[in-house]
């Protein structure tokens, strides 16, 4: 362990190892506050982000955050780590490394060809000496370009899963939120149910019906139930139409342990994934779900701050080739991020992260009644990730999720920041609705007067 | 100048309504909600924010219990609401001043009974019908004095249960409140809580309120529920495996 220190104002603040400066230079949060890890002091913050700008890139090879012996997350990150890729950076401290991405000559073709050699520590520790506006332009000069049956991530669109979920998974319920969010122009991510039951059978059920939707209307798009990974992979072996398979993970062994899943499961699922080849257009299979705070609330974050964390987290999404991953940003509560500042900010952080490590990342731009946070918030932060390039954000009927009962972005808050920003969904889901009469000339989401419409979708409305 | 007219004059979606709770088929005006649809989730959102800030009646919910037998009030760690929102770990642990109160009410009981505000005290205006719904079934169970508890997360609960001598603990507690049910409440029973027990070592029955569960069939499967834990002298997870839970 290599101590670092700074002097500010003629104080002398000393961290012992890199995971205590990780901690220390981190942008206030109540959850770092909960595991008495965070800075005791503004002075003290700041002088660990001095610290931290000082430190080489190269250190986060040398010092793992959670011991490599002990943990299978580290292993995964130093084991598959890219050298070559590292090259261009690994003379550079933190602080040259924020000014290496945000300088006009580091590119997009720059920034794809070094992820591989980036760290979840690395993009972590920048972040952290990051505004907003940094934030947002780092993020925008990346691309995370995926494919299934629909291509997400390409500059210019923004895709939006559509969350029909109900509380006691009705069919007919789902099926009215899917035509509601269909005929706004949502469902280019996925259309992906959040389960109230995790039982095998109601979720193949739910699997059956999202896809014959799928089928009779013709939607070049992919389906999801969001149930356990286990779950999933037992229904595939029987042969139930499964395009994504879903789980949430974290950025330690011991909180995958608390999710009941490790790397070896989230192969099996995604080799069985593959196996099914469903996707017509690319073979991303694979949907993952992080959010920070996770795996302090596991009793699992090793003292390490829940922003790096859930940065790891991206370096297990990043090794399965996902076609979505996003940061559930306000899901977790007030204890971990309090208020519509800190989400904002931890949303911001996690797409830039996310996007710097090759991971094709999304928002779930949402808060719990709890927290300090409102629809404006939710304005803000969603309006700040569109405008920094995210692949997509979710879409909940009036943005309230009745099953899950919490706020998330609605399909018209989608519509608005597409409109706003001329943003387009993905492309082959973009000339479906053409082709149904939802999108006007001038590619405006139309009224929906039942007549107008084709027959399959002029039933699920009658 | 004339306002945008509404999108759909002759709603389409009056009939899809009836399978969901779902806000579909909102009107809009550009891609905005129209304004109705704004103000009533505005309201929602309101009535759900102030049943999180609400403070806890703790005078008036002794009085109603009073009736029912001994009450006692304690307080958590956590000094006042912004604390308690932020500090999970400070709403688990008692603040000295109640753990000497309880210490002093210390006996050999079977079940505590703690009712909690949470996170939307007004839910506990429903505790007092549990409570006297639940006692006649409980014949036999020594039950230790009703303890009332401020700024109080569910693991409290054990804390309390543990310096009064209790067995088990059932705590009434306030739920986190969504846009459609601002004010619920909850129960979670644990059997031999003690420092350190998790959410796997307790049985919950959720969604008290007036469009839900009624305190009385609360009180029915409470009832039921310690006395399958009494039976096999755990709860939780084990308990809920061996598939002996009324419904």
């Amino acid at each position: 362990m290599t101590a670092r220190a700074a002097t500010l104002a003629g104080t002398r603040h000393v961290f012992p190892d890199i995971a205590t400066l990780l901690a220390r230079a981190t942008p206030a949060r109540s959850g770092d506050a909960l595991a008495a890890i965070a800075a005791g002091s503004a002075e003290e913050r700041v002088a660990a982000q001095m610290a931290l700008a000082d430190t080489p890139l190269a250190a986060f090879l040398e010092e793992p955050v959670v011991p490599y012996e002990t943990d299978e997350v580290t292993r995964l990150i130093l084991d598959t780590h890219d050298r070559a890729a590292f090259a261009p950076v690994a003379a550079m401290t933190v602080g040259e490394f924020r000014e290496f991405l945000l300088a006009d000559t580091t590119d997009e073709a720059a920034l794809t060809s070094l992820a591989p050699g980036l760290t979840p520590e690395m993009v972590a520790a920048a972040v952290k000496l990051m505004r907003l506006s940094d934030l947002m332009a780092v993020a925008a000069k990346c691309r995370v370009v995926t494919r299934f049956r629909t291509t997400i991530g390409l500059k210019g669109r923004l895709a939006v899963r559509l969350q029909p979920n109900h509380p006691t998974d009705d069919p007919k319920g789902i099926a009215a939120s899917v035509l509601d969010g269909l005929l706004l122009g949502s469902g280019d991510a996925t259309i992906g149910i959040n389960p109230a039951s995790d039982s095998p059978a109601r979720t193949a059920e739910l699997l059956h019906l999202l896809d014959d939707i799928r089928q009779r209307l013709a939607i070049p798009t992919q389906s999801c139930v969001l149930a356990h990974v286990t779950t999933t992979l037992g229904l595939m072996n029987q042969g139930v139409p499964v395009d994504l398979v879903f789980q949430s993970i974290a950025g330690t062994e011991a909180a995958n342990a608390s999710f009941g899943i490790n790397l070896a499961i989230l192969a099996e699922a995604a080799d069985a994934a593959a196996s099914l080849a469903r996707g017509t257009n690319g073979d991303n299979a694979m949907y993952f779900e992080t959010g920070q705070g996770s795996a302090l609330s596991a009793g699992a974050h090793h003292g390490v701050d829940q922003q790096t964390l859930e940065a790891r987290a991206y370096a297990v999404a990043r090794h399965f080739r996902p076609l979505l991953v996003n940061t559930v940003v306000g899901f977790i509560g007030p204890e971990y991020l309090a208020s519509g500042k800190e989400i904002i900010r931890a949303g911001l952080e996690d797409h830039c992260c996310g996007k710097l490590l090759g991971v094709p990342m999304g928002c779930d731009v949402c808060y719990t009644n709890h927290a300090d946070a409102d629809q404006d918030d939710m304005d803000a932060l969603l309006t700040l990730l569109a405008a920094a390039g995210v692949n997509f954000v979710m879409g909940v009927p009036g943005a309230d999720d009745v099953m899950l009962g919490y706020q998330s972005t609605s399909f018209h808050d989608a519509l608005a920041v597409r409109e706003l920003l001329g943003l387009r969904p993905a492309p082959e889901f973009e000339s479906w609705l053409e082709g149904q009469g939802i999108l006007d000339r001038a590619r405006r989401i139309r009224p929906p007067e039942p007549a107008s419409l084709p027959g399959p979708l002029r039933r699920l409305l009658a | 100048m004339k306002p945008p007219a509404p999108d759909r004059p002759g709603d389409p979606w009056s009939g899809l309504r009836t399978h969901t709770p779902a806000r579909i088929g909102l009107a809009r005006s550009g891609s905005a909600l129209a304004t109705k649809a704004l103000l009533e989730f505005r309201a929602d959102h309101a009535r759900a924010r102030d049943a999180v800030g609400d403070g806890l009646d703790e005078s008036a919910l002794a009085a109603t219990l009073a009736p029912l037998g001994q009450v006692l009030t304690v307080a958590s760690a956590a000094p006042d609401r912004a604390t308690y929102l932020r500090r999970p770990d400070l709403g688990r642990r008692l603040a000295a001043a109640s753990q000497t109160t309880l210490a002093e009410h210390r006996g050999d009981y079977d079940l505590a009974v703690v009712i909690a505000d949470g996170l939307s005290a007004r839910a506990t205006l429903a505790a007092p019908a549990l409570i006297a719904a639940l006692l006649p079934r409980l014949r036999g169970w020594r039950v230790a004095p009703f303890v009332i508890a401020r700024q109080a997360r569910v693991a409290l609960g054990d804390a309390v249960a543990t310096t009064l001598g209790a067995g088990a603990v059932a705590v009434l507690i306030g739920e986190r409140p969504g846009l459609s049910v601002p004010v619920s409440l909850g129960v979670y029973a644990t059997w031999r809580p003690r420092a350190g027990s998790t959410d796997a070592d307790r049985n919950c029955l959720s969604n008290i309120h007036a469009a839900g569960t009624s305190p009385e069939e609360a009180a029915r499967r409470l009832a039921g529920l310690l006395a399958a834990m009494r039976q096999r002298g755990l709860s939780g997870v084990a308990l809920k495996d061996e598939g002996v839970l009324l419904t």
